[in-house]
Parts: structure tokens; C-alpha cells; sequence
């Protein structure tokens, strides 16, 4: 099937003053509609020129893009233009008018394109509602979080209806939280008006989150795609494997609300025990002498102040008298005790 | 002895300054504007790189700068002529002055169109923005505090070149000094003109950071 966007033999190569940079080589993927595509390599790998080779802001050494089956390389600058308006793109670092509010901001492409003033405020406003920043439509890009100007970036990049939405490390710049919301809400314009994305990231969690297929690029090499799920399953190549490890390591966020809702509602200590600790096996022995059962919600060494310390996060059974009979059973080991309700680092 | 005549002189160099200030910067922005979008817009990293027109108005930007402006003064007076009709007099000094300021004004706009972060153009073309639209409506728009604050910079040189057109009668207060402090030794007419100098580029100088610090949104 010929997607809406097809990448055959994509090659570019840069010439600077130190010599030729080979940022791609024999690049071919196939995107179908409806993907929410995800490009995952390591810094320096080649996605931001992938991309940019994508809409043609960068211009392929070698080799062809089709975007709805228009040859861009055989477009004219005006045709360009034209079909760039079918193609949004969102950047790590927002890219926003720092001038001009967030309305004027969303206007612009609409404005551009030749729409009325009246008419395109008011289509600014009904975006500004999907990404939910109705309020903030006279501020400036200056007054905004990082989430919020994104939100005013993608309400901007929809402006003109596009089919195409290309996102070049939209989430990097944002906690992990914002990024959650940001990936939401693509996820959602991709179910709600059908637009195609493509999502260049070096995080992994961002791939397993919302993409259907991915492509991992390694130095310019297209090294593995396939639908994420296969990957996930076998990755093939040394490239695969390590982005799918190092994912999970790092995966701070996913681990990081799946402790807070174990928490909710629980009783949970965090305990600490250092190199001078017993050796008994303490939890098991708590657990044989209570007959209760408890959760280990994480456990972890950490170095503090150059000693490693070992560290564990615990939830309680609910009976109250139990609990505290647990807590005076753990501090007579000689282990800190502290109780806690918050996700903690 | 101060005499109302005296007063009245001042008054008629103060007029003269301004007016000769001002329409100087007016002009040399007619055509410093355009020829400083040219040069940020046709460099290597602009949007419409094209190395012939970038070297050729570089070069002339160059040429005329080196030029010390009392020289340049001497060399346009045929051209101030042709325009003005004579060669002294402040009409006839807003000539020179403006060819001084035009290649100056270009180089001041071609470096606030060059500070505009380049994203913001990226995005805009990625929009399907076309050349005109990015000049008009990105550059132009993200550089205007760094403009207007060019626009200050260029108001207070142009005073000061205006007052050294004295030398050869350009009128104003730079002309009032020369005449009664360097040809007459009445030091408190020089004195007074100075002082009106000074606080001319004064009040402009706070006029203008005023001005750009409140049309700035990035804050
Ligand atoms: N305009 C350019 N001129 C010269 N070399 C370039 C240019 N743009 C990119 N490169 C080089 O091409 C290679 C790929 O760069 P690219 O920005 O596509 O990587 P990336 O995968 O997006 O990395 P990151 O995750 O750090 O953004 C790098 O070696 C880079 O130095
Ligand atoms: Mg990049």
C-alpha cells in the first residue's frame, strides 16, 4: 500500500568546512495514513534532517519524498508552499512569534494563507479550546510554561487543516509530566481528525506511549522498523536493543505514576538501611511475624554523601495497630523509618 | 550680554538640529531599511541566500562607512547641489547626512534581522510562508525592539554629525558653536549650544529605550 508519505533512497549529505557529513544514507520508509509513526535514534543520528527532508526545508542529496503522492523534489517553490500548509511541524524549542500573543500566534498561518482577520480569530479561538488555553489568548509566548506554549505550537500547527503533523523532539524540552499531557493530546487530534504523525524523539517511552510503527535510525542508517509492538516483542538489531534497555531505565515516568497510585489511600513508609545494617533478612522476617502481607513499591541503592545506601518504599496493610507494630518492628533493627505520601525521588 | 536675540538664535539652532536630524534619520532609513533587509536576507544563512547582491551592497555598506563624514560631506556637494539648489545651510547639510547614515542604518538593520532566533523562520516556513510574508511579518515583527533600539542609536550619531556639519555652515546648533566659540571666542554661546546638544540626544536617547523596553514581549 503507497502511504502518505513515502521515503525512497533518501540520501543527504552536508558539506561544511571540515568536510562532508553523511547525515543519511539510502533512507526508504513508507508512513500510511492515520500512523502516528515514531523515528527514534541517538543524538546525531540524522532524525531532525529525516524530517526536515520530510516537508522539504532541507533538500535531499539523493532520492525521492512523496507526500499524497506529490514528488516534492518535482514541486515548484509556489507548489511547495502549498502543499507545506498540509504539512504542520512542531519543534523541541516551540518556535512561537515571542511578539505577538498566542492568538495573533495562531492566526499566523491562517492569515498568511489569505483568510480574514475575523474569520481566522475565530477559528484561533476554537483551537486554542482543543488544546484547552482558551484563557491565555492574550498572553504572551514569554508568560507561558513549556507545556503551554506547545499547546499554543500545536493549536498553531493545526490552524490550516493539515493531513501531516511532523513533531521534531516536541516533548524534549518538558517534565515528564507536561510531556504525558502533550502526548495525550496528540494522540488524541490523531483519533479525532485523522492527522498522520510523525514524532522524532530519542526517548523510548515516547514510542511505546503512542506510536503504531516506528524507524530507528543509527548514524544515518535506517537499522529497524516495524510496528512497535514487534519491535518491543524482537528487537532484531543491537541498535534496538540497547534503545529498548536504556527505555526502560530510564523510564522514570511510568514508573514514577504507577507509584503514586499504588500510594493512593495507603499507608506506605519509605525505610533506609546503610552498610551498617543487620543482615537478617528483615522484610521477610516482618512479614512471617505480622502473617501480613506487604507491597514493595520500590526498591533502590542510592549514594549519599560517597556511602551506598539501600532504600526501599513499602506499603502497609491497612489495620492501623499493625502498622505501627511493623514501624517500632523496623526501628528496633535500626532502620530509618520515615512515612510518606507523595511519590518520592 | 544674553539678548533675546540671542534666545531667539538658539531657539532657531535647536529648530534646525532637529529638523535636520530628523529627516535625515527619515531618509537614511528609506533606504538604510531596505538595503539592511537585503543584506540579512540574501547572506549565506538567510532565507534568500545570494552571494552576488550580498557582496556588492556589502561592499558599498563598506565603502561608505570608511569615508569620514566632513570628507564625505566635500565629495557629495555637487549632488547636494543638484537636490538642494546650494550648499550650505541645513537643508542642504540633511544630503550628506543621509548618505552617511543609509549605509550605517543598513548594517544596524541587517544585524537586528540576524538576531531574530532562526526557529521562528524555520516555523514560518514550514508554514508555506513566502519570502515577503517572513520579511514583514516574522523578521521585521521579532527584530522591532532591536530595530527601534538601532533607531535610537542612529538618531543620536546623526545629531552629532549634524552639529560637525557646522564646519562648513551647515546650520543648527553645531554651526552656532562654530561660528561664535571657534571663530569669535564667545565660549558662553558655544557653551550653551553644546549643553542644547547634549540634552537633545538626551531626551531622544530616553525616548527611544523607553519606547523599545515597552513594545518588548519577550520579557
Ligand atoms: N546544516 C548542517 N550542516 C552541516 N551538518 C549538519 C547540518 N545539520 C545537521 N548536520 C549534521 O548531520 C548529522 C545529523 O544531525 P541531526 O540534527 O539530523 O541529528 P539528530 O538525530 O536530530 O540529533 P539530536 O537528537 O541531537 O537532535 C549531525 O552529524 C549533524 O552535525
Ligand atoms: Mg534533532
Amino acid at each position: 500500500m503507497t502511504g502518505i508519505i513515502e521515503v525512497r533512497n533518501l540520501s543527504k549529505t552536508f558539506e561544511t568546512d571540515d568536510g562532508k557529513v553523511e547525515a543519511l544514507q539510502n533512507i526508504s520508509l513508507s508512513i500510511q495514513a492515520g500512523d502516528i509513526y515514531g523515528i527514534i535514534g541517538m543524538s546525531g543520528a540524522g532524525k531532525s534532517t529525516l524530517v526536515r527532508c520530510l516537508n522539504y526545508l532541507e533538500r535531499p542529496t539523493s532520492g525521492t519524498v512523496e507526500v499524497e503522492g506529490q514528488e516534492l523534489g518535482a514541486l515548484s517553490e509556489r507548489q511547495l508552499r502549498e502543499i507545506r500548509r498540509d504539512i504542520s511541524m512542531i519543534f523541541q524549542h516551540f518556535n512561537l512569534l515571542m511578539q505577538k500573543n498566542v492568538i495573533d500566534n495562531v492566526c499566523f498561518p491562517l492569515v498568511t494563507g489569505g483568510m480574514k482577520k475575523k474569520e481566522a480569530r475565530k477559528r484561533a479561538e476554537e483551537l486554542l479550546e482543543i488544546v484547552e488555553l482558551s484563557e491565555k489568548a492574550l498572553a504572551y509566548p514569554s508568560q507561558l510554561s513549556g507545556g503551554q506554549k506547545q499547546r499554543v505550537a500545536i493549536a498553531r500547527a493545526l490552524a490550516a487543516n493539515p493531513k501531516i503533523l511532523l513533531c521534531d523532539e516536541a516533548t524534549s524540552a518538558l517534565d515528564p509530566r507536561t510531556t504525558q499531557s502533550i502526548l495525550r493530546l496528540l494522540q488524541d487530534i490523531n483519533k479525532n481528525y485523522g492527522i498522520t504523525i510523525v514524532i522524532i524523539t530519542h526517548e523510548m517511552s515516547v514510542v511505546r506511549e503512542i506510536c503504531s510503527h516506528v524507524a530507528i535510525i543509527g548514524e544515518g542508517h535506517l537499522v529497524e522498523q516495524g510496528r512497535v509492538s514487534d519491535i518491543f516483542a524482537h528487537p532484531k538489531t543491537p541498535e534496538a536493543k540497547e534503545l529498548i534497555l536504556k527505555g526502560n531505565r530510564t523510564d522514570r515516568r511510568t514508573l514514577e505514576d504507577r507509584q503514586r497510585e499504588l500510594m493512593k489511600g495507603k499507608c506506605c513508609i519509605r525505610i533506609v538501611f546503610s552498610v551498617n545494617s543487620s543482615f537478617e533478612p528483615v522484610i521477610a522476617n516482618m512479614v512471617l511475624r505480622f502473617g501480613q502481607p506487604i507491597n514493595i513499591l520500590r526498591a533502590d541503592t542510592k549514594n549519599v554523601e560517597g556511602i551506598a545506601r539501600g532504600e526501599m518504599i513499602l506499603s502497609l496493610p491497612d489495620d492501623r495497630e499493625v502498622q505501627e507494630k511493623m514501624k517500632a518492628y523496623l526501628a528496633e533493627r535500626g532502620l530509618a523509618v520515615e512515612e510518606v505520601n507523595g511519590y518520592v525521588d | 550680554m544674553w539678548t533675546s536675540d540671542l534666545t531667539l538664535m538658539m531657539l532657531e539652532g535647536v529648530r534646525d538640529t532637529l529638523l535636520m536630524t530628523l529627516l535625515s534619520t527619515l531618509f537614511g532609513y528609506l533606504i538604510g531599511l531596505p538595503w539592511g533587509i537585503v543584506l540579512a536576507v540574501t547572506d549565506k544563512t538567510g532565507i534568500r541566500p545570494n552571494a552576488v547582491i550580498y557582496k556588492a551592497l556589502d561592499v558599498i555598506a563598506n565603502i561608505m562607512r570608511s569615508i569620514p563624514f566632513l570628507i564625505l560631506l566635500i565629495l557629495v556637494m555637487p549632488i547636494t547641489r543638484a537636490i538642494v539648489g546650494k550648499t550650505t545651510g541645513s537643508a542642504a547639510t540633511v544630503v550628506p547626512l543621509t548618505l552617511a547614515a543609509a549605509p550605517f542604518i543598513g548594517r544596524m538593520i541587517e544585524s537586528s534581522i540576524k538576531e531574530v532566533d532562526h526557529g521562528v523562520v524555520e516555523a514560518a516556513q514550514s508554514m508555506g510562508a513566502d519570502t515577503f510574508t517572513i520579511i514583514w511579518k516574522v523578521l521585521l515583527v521579532e527584530a522591532r525592539t532591536s530595530i527601534l533600539v538601532g533607531v535610537t542609536i542612529a538618531i543620536g550619531t546623526i545629531l552629532g554629525y549634524s552639529a560637525m556639519a557646522g564646519v562648513v555652515g551647515g546650520g543648527g546648533l553645531g554651526d552656532i558653536a562654530m561660528r561664535y566659540g571657534y571663530y569669535r571666542y564667545e565660549t558662553v554661546i558655544m557653551i550653551v549650544s553644546v549643553v542644547l546638544l547634549v540634552i537633545l540626544v538626551q531626551i531622544f536617547q530616553t525616548l527611544g529605550m523607553r519606547l523599545s523596553a515597552k513594545l518588548d514581549k519577550r520579557k
